[in-house]
């Protein structure tokens, strides 16, 4: 059974020309990391609002686990529903444990289940149990977005809904907890719907990306199809489609492979898939990376693999050919 | 000070008396702040008429207001009590509206996002948050109160007002030094325990 089914929600603040959700229908499916993305204003928030009925649809209907969701008492429904925000609206008068624990508490779950359970996220978001006692203004901007994913995955809900909460983490915090993200939804099978604005963050996580423009949808599908089949003009300049992948398709899969990453170690994914060679193009590669599910791909001479390539590798490649882009076109060898 | 001295057993029950008329009308004027306070945080349509109201009445005059409440509750402790109550109003709302808007929206989008019923919202999250603020308005409003209930000896409700009004009757400025030390000492030990309370009520967590 689909866990979100939205049909033709419509969200129309008093007093506003236009609303700033008009009109969406879409189905998630159990299991799903679905991305929200699109330029400031255009509804994210919103749409993410209306599915934990923090506001009511003007029109439309929306069924949670095949359930109208006007039909579950609004606090049972959210107490289901994990969410985190940007500005993470930790309570600054609960310390950290406290904060975690709201959710089990009004839920009622025994003390022991709770500090148990308090333990283990703070171990998964990557904070030292000597935080348990902090207030949240004796942390820093990251360390209160963790306690935000914390508190919001602390009664295992089955639904996520997460609005920017990455957005004050630096590069390396920020893919250590995609990575712990995208590990917790595989292994517990969590639907995630996760908003940002970091269109790299969302060709990360996604397993399909919800493209919105003022208040509507225009685009729902896989980041591959994304980035190759963008459905207008305004969703390729969005993803930056057209200029990444033009510049994928004409470096080489050799002039991206560092002393780095050239460090082989075990043959994962893409057993099935045609061998990457040194001279195959990025844009192929990509293709096969994402759709392989895996984090890299052997690239192999003649029947010997001697590196893995990963999205790091094309992305630094991007990155060098704005500064020097002679350099992407020479031949390998 | 020799009067204070000689007469201490004296000044004692009027300082008890005073202390009295002042903790009993604080606890009459927090039960109808609260409730009104919390009220006025969520309609904001009422809060202009309420609180100006309230700023209406803190304007009329101490002596007046007691007079005039003298043939609706005749003489002693009553009159004193409901002035007091009355001035104590406008503070203690206020604070409670202060205290409870200025908490940060994002808090409360949490805390209703993570299925908190309203009642679970208000005393978990909205009152602890606010209670600083709301307690620095009970201790301004005490020591308005501990002066403004002098007066109230004006009505025979007793206090420390009685060596006022009696010092001044007989000239005797022994009498309205006595008076005014002890007056000066209630309100100077409220202060710092009220102060060590709002401390309290943030520690850890505010930024005080
Ligand atoms: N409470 C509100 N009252 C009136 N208008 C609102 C309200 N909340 C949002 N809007 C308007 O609705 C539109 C969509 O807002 P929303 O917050 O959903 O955008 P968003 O896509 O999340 O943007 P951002 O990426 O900047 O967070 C905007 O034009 C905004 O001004
Ligand atoms: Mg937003």
């Amino acid at each position: 059974m689909s866990i979100i089914v939205a049909e033709g929600l419509v969200k129309q603040f008093p007093g506003e020309p236009r609303p700033a959700v008009a009109g969406v229908s879409f189905v998630v499916e159990p299991g799903e990391f679905i991305v929200l993305l699109g330029p400031s204003g255009c509804g994210k928030t919103t749409l993410l609002k209306l599915l934990n009925r923090l506001y009511e649809p003007t029109a439309g209907r929306l069924l949670i686990g095949g359930v109208d969701a006007r039909g579950i008492p609004v606090t049972e429904l959210r107490r289901g529903i994990g969410y985190a925000i940007q500005q993470t609206g930790l309570f600054p008068h609960l310390r950290v444990a406290h904060n975690i624990a709201v959710v089990p508490r009004l839920l009622g779950w025994a003390r022991p289940r709770i500090e148990a359970r308090i333990d283990e996220l703070l171990a998964l978001v990557g904070l030292p149990q000597s935080y348990r006692s902090r207030y949240p203004r004796q942390l820093s901007g990251g360390e209160q977005q963790r306690v935000g994913l914390a508190r919001a995955l602390a009664a295992d809900p089955a639904l996520m809904l997460m609005d920017e909460p990455f957005g004050a983490l630096d590069a390396i915090t920020r893919s250590r907890l995609q990575d712990e993200l995208l590990d917790i939804q595989r292994k517990l099978h969590k639907t995630i719907m996760f908003v940002t604005h970091d269109v790299e963050e969302a060709l990360r996580l996604a397993d399909r990306m919800l493209v919105m423009r003022e208040g509507q949808i225009v685009q729902f599908a896989t980041p591959l199809t994304i980035l190759t089949r963008p459905s207008d003009p305004f969703v390729e300049q969005l993803v930056g489609a057209e200029d990444a992948l033009r510049q994928l398709s004409l470096m080489r899969v050799g002039a991206a492979l560092t002393r780095r990453s050239s460090r082989a170690e075990s043959t994962s994914a893409a057993a099935t898939l045609p061998p990457l060679r040194l001279d195959d193009d990025l844009r192929t590669a990509l293709a096969q990376l994402l759709s392989s599910g895996g984090d890299a791909l052997p690239v192999f001479e003649g029947e010997r693999e001697i590196a893995q390539l990963t999205l790091a590798d094309m992305r630094a490649m991007l990155r060098r050919s704005t500064v020097a882009a002679p350099t992407a076109l020479e031949p390998t060898r | 000070m020799s009067y204070l001295l000689k007469n201490w057993p004296y000044v004692g029950t009027l300082l008890l008396q005073h202390l009295w008329l002042t903790v009993s009308a604080l606890a009459i004027a927090t039960v109808i702040a609260l409730p009104t306070g919390v009220l006025l945080a969520r309609a904001p349509r009422l809060r202009g008429p309420v609180l100006g109201l309230f700023g209406l009445l803190y304007t009329i005059p101490s002596l007046s207001l007691l007079v005039l409440l003298i043939p609706l509750l005749r003489l002693g402790y009553w009159p004193a009590v409901v002035t007091l109550v009355i001035y104590a109003q406008l503070v203690l709302t206020r604070n409670v509206v202060v205290g409870l808007t200025g908490i940060a929206p994002a808090v409360i989008e949490a805390a209703r996002g993570m299925g908190m019923n309203s009642w679970q919202r208000l005393t978990q999250v909205e009152l602890p948050l606010a209670l600083p603020l709301m307690l620095a308005g009970l201790r301004i409003a005490t020591l308005s109160t501990i002066g403004i209930a002098t007066v109230a000896a004006f009505v025979n409700a007793g206090g420390l007002g009685t060596l006022l009004f009696d010092g001044v009757r007989s000239s005797n400025p022994e009498k309205i030094v006595a008076g005014a030390i002890a007056v000066a000492a209630l309100a100077i030990v409220a202060n710092a325990l009220l102060r060590h309370a709002e401390l309290w009520a943030s520690r850890g967590w505010g930024a005080a």
